[in-house]
């Protein structure tokens, strides 16, 4: 009995603990849910879509599956945004859909429990502070890191992305 | 493109037979889920769409069987229909008898089938079937659910080794009082091929009696018929009792028992076992089972075809296409390896991209099947439906080559078949009609199916007497819809797609219940289609059926602007040519225009609609293609020509959305994206 109930107090606090993809833009280090994310690949032979917005470079085959592809950095004009053999592409499973962010560089998994994620404030960012759900600490060797956690799903089927059609349609 | 004149067509250059298996498998289905829907079926309060669903079942082998010549199974499914139709226009109400009557009805239909598949040599005899669904369709109690009187049946047992051993039958009959009295034909003796007789007389069904008699003697030596009072029982009781069926009157005593025997057991009996000679369905059913492991064993002929999930094809195909890809960079890489070090590895490399090329196309011909698959069905179709309604009708076909993905493919047989039916039956006149309205004696079904944009367009036209306003209007007055007079014509035309709206003035079998429209509405729209109807009284109908390219392979023609690849439908393509200095004039400031022909064309450089980048000193752009759509031609110029390959159709909406002038995506052999150009937007941009 005692065994029982402590492998269910384990198992609803690990259901608290969610697991963040961690990546980097221009040196600062945002986390997504990592449920989201189906994987992560290189940056290849993207096709350039006419009357896309520059920050949609456009579609690739992702096994068959024509996906399109949105670079984060333009987007948020954040760094530069070069394209080599080490730049990454996350794809991610959003609203039903499957869609390539690209990024500077992906950094990590890690697990975060509530109590390390903290609200963020009202602030001025390029990000609309909408699409963030909060603001987690990480440590690392003496110092602390700063997570900015993202709501991917809402960033990627708003409006302003444009990926879907008529967004509310 | 091919024409087949429906008049001019012999037997002998048209196998029919291919769609057997098809139809077959369709009925199988159907069948089966008509089965699962009665026994789901809340008799008390039956939901239209159940009871539609169930009529539709009905219609849908009574069509198909008209088709092919199943005249039973036509007949039989047509009684079915008639009581259907009551049912779900509440002009009947749903009775237990009824489901029970259906479902026998079905397994008599299953059993036809088997027959004409080869699988049993007798087909079960239907015309007290149809009496009985007559009867209730009339609005009168199954003869066979009311209390039924008391039957007087010649029972043999046997073969036995001793006579005493069927004596436990009589103490039966003394134990169970209301199950009636039995009566000794043959004093206790055996007869000469070891059998006893008795007489019975009894309520209980067949299956109850076998039920009883299984405790005294072997099920299978059990053999029930009716008592005629003559002497021997023939031996062969099937067929006695098939004949005897036959001979009787609707509704006389004892009728409806012990006749329907499902013919996959027969040849069980034949095989010289002491078969059931009699059994209700019941015991029918059950044999079956039996009869179906015997068939297994022996190798049975049914699986030349194989069924899979449609996921499990494209599963297949997107694996197919990595494996494509890793096999073109694997060459690619090897390229530069030193031939004669490396033989066996190169040997290797082009023995992969030979196989992985068979293995693809053979991978993508699985979904891919041409239009002419669903529109060879239609001359022998149409040539027997002219023959019954006194009509001469041509069928002219169009574009059969166009090739549509399975799942597309198989769920626009129905709908097109009902279109095709509608024309024959209430569009086309009769010669008679038709040379007093100054036509000519024989009306044309045109089918014609093309790639269009980003869709697929499958037209059926003919050239009969067109809708008639007034009765329409009428008729949707009577059926209680709100219209008005001043209703435009489309408007009307769309009134058609109700449910149940038919303007037939008789019913046929061949159609005009009205069942067509809204069910080839529904499942148009099912896949993500639309249908559209147009007509003008006197001159003829015309349906256009839209369908998006989900997955359909299209002949392309790949070209290169600034070095970025673009596929044209090849379809659109009418011709090309260089382009050379002098050629191109402009009209007003910016138009521009070519003369090919003597006649003039807008030129739309491509490089100016996708905005492609250009470096300095690039060459320009001369090759000029002349396309066309929506009738009408423009000239589109390109960098240049790369080749004409077949494409698998993508859309670029299941991840993203709409793009302008594109219709789709396709997949190049590098495994790059390469955008499919939406010609008929072309040539509408060309215009404003």
């Amino acid at each position: 009995m005692g065994m029982m109930e402590r492998i269910a107090t384990d198992l609803a606090a690990s259901a608290r603990v969610n697991e963040f993809l961690t990546f980097r833009l221009a040196g600062e280090e945002y986390g997504i849910d990592i449920l989201k994310v189906q994987e992560i690949r290189g940056y290849d032979a993207v096709t350039r879509i006419a009357s896309a917005p520059a920050f949609l470079k456009g579609v690739m085959n992702l096994r068959g599956v024509i996906v399109p592809i949105v670079d984060l950095r333009l987007k948020f004009a954040l760094g530069e945004a070069r394209y080599d053999s080490f730049t990454v592409v996350i794809i991610l499973n959003v609203a039903g859909r499957v869609v390539g962010a690209v990024v500077d560089s992906v950094s990590d998994v890690l697990e975060l429990e509530e109590k390390q994620i903290k609200p963020a404030p009202e602030f001025n960012s390029l990000l609309d502070a909408g699409y963030i759900t909060g603001l987690g600490t990480v440590q690392s060797g003496e110092g602390e890191r700063l997570l900015i956690l993202v709501d991917i799903e809402r960033l990627m089927s708003s409006p302003d992305m444009g990926l879907l059609e008529r967004a509310a349609a | 493109m091919g024409e087949i004149s429906n008049q001019g067509l012999n037997q002998d250059g048209f196998d029919l037979t291919q769609f057997y298996g098809v139809f077959f498998e369709e009925a199988r289905e159907n069948l089966a889920n008509m089965e699962s829907m009665l026994l789901d079926i809340d008799v008390a309060r039956p939901t239209d769409e159940e009871l539609n669903a169930i009529f539709r079942v009905a219609h849908s082998i009574k069509g198909g069987a008209a088709t092919f010549g199943f005249s039973d199974v036509a007949a039989l499914t047509h009684e079915l229909e008639t009581l259907l139709d009551r049912l779900r226009r509440h002009e009947l109400s749903l009775k237990r008898s009824m489901v029970d009557l259906l479902l026998e009805a079905g397994d008599v239909v299953k059993a036809q089938l088997a027959r004409y598949q080869g699988r049993t040599e007798d087909s079960p005899p239907t015309d007290s079937l149809i009496e009985r669904i007559r009867r209730l369709a009339s609005g009168q109690d199954d003869v066979q659910n009311a209390p039924p009187g008391a039957r007087c049946l010649d029972i043999r047992i046997g073969p036995l080794k001793e006579a005493a051993a069927a004596d436990g039958l009589i103490e039966l009959f003394r134990d169970i009082p209301s199950l009636g009295s039995i009566e000794a034909l043959d004093a206790g003796q055996l007869s000469a091929d070891a059998h006893r007789r008795f007489k019975v007389t009894t309520t209980s069904p067949d299956a109850e009696l076998i039920e009883l008699f299984s405790f005294h003697v072997a099920r299978e030596q059990v053999r029930i018929a009716d008592f005629d009072g003559a002497g021997e029982p023939s031996a062969d009781g099937a067929s006695r009792t098939a004949q005897a069926v036959a001979a009787k009157p609707p509704g006389a005593e004892g009728d409806g028992f012990g006749f329907f025997v499902d013919p996959k057991t027969l040849p069980q009996a034949a095989a010289g076992k002491e078969g059931p000679a009699s059994a209700d369905a019941d015991a029918a059913r059950r044999a079956e089972g039996r009869a179906k492991t015997d068939k297994s064993a022996a190798g049975g002929p049914e699986s030349t075809t194989l069924r899979v999930a449609i996921e499990k094809v494209d599963q297949l195909i997107n694996l197919v296409g990595e494996l494509v890809i890793t096999q073109a960079m694997l060459t690619q890489q090897a390229k530069d390896l030193d031939a004669v070090q490396f033989s066996s590895l190169l040997g290797g490399i082009s023995d992969l991209e030979r196989s992985s090329r068979h293995l693809q196309e053979t991978v993508m011909s699985i979904r891919m099947i041409p239009m002419s698959f669903v529109f060879n069905r239609f001359p022998r179709m149409l040539r027997d439906l002219a023959a019954r309604l006194g009509k001469e009708i041509d069928l002219k076909l169009v574009g059969e080559a166009t090739e549509l993905d399975k799942g597309l493919i198989e769920k626009i047989i129905d709908p097109l078949t009902h279109l095709v039916r509608n024309s024959a039956d209430h569009g086309i006149e009769t010669p008679a009609r038709r040379l007093a309205a100054g036509k000519l004696p024989h009306g044309t079904i045109t089918l014609s199916a093309a790639h269009q944009g980003g869709s697929i367009l499958i037209e059926v036209r003919d050239d009969g007497q067109g809708l008639r306003r007034e009765r329409i209007l009428q008729k949707a007055r009577e059926r209680g819809l709100q219209v008005r007079d001043d209703m435009s014509d489309s408007e009307v035309w769309a009134l058609i797609w109700e449910p149940g709206f038919s303007t037939a003035d008789q019913i046929s079998d061949v159609s005009g219940r009205g069942v067509g429209m809204d069910v080839v509405r529904k499942n148009i729209t099912a896949l993500n289609g639309t249908v559209e109807l147009d007509s003008a009284e006197g001159y003829g109908t015309r349906v256009t059926i839209r369908l998006p390219l989900t997955l359909a392979i299209m002949d392309g023609m790949s070209i290169g602007v600034g070095g970025e690849t673009y596929i044209l439908p090849l379809a659109s393509v009418v011709e090309s040519f260089q382009v050379m200095p002098g050629m191109v004039q402009t009209v007003g400031a910016t138009g521009r225009v070519v003369k090919v022909r003597e006649e003039f064309m807008p030129v739309i450089a491509l490089d100016d609609v996708f905005r492609v980048p250009r470096q300095d000193g690039e060459r320009a752009p001369e090759i000029m293609m002349i396309v066309e759509a929506e009738g009408r031609r423009v000239a589109v110029l390109v960098d240049e020509l790369l080749g004409q390959h077949q494409v698998v159709v993508k859309n670029l909406e299941a991840n993203y959305r709409r793009v302008p002038d594109i219709s789709g995506a396709t997949i190049l052999g590098d495994g790059r994206v390469a955008l499919i150009v939406d010609t008929a937007n072309l040539v509408k941009r060309a215009r404003h």
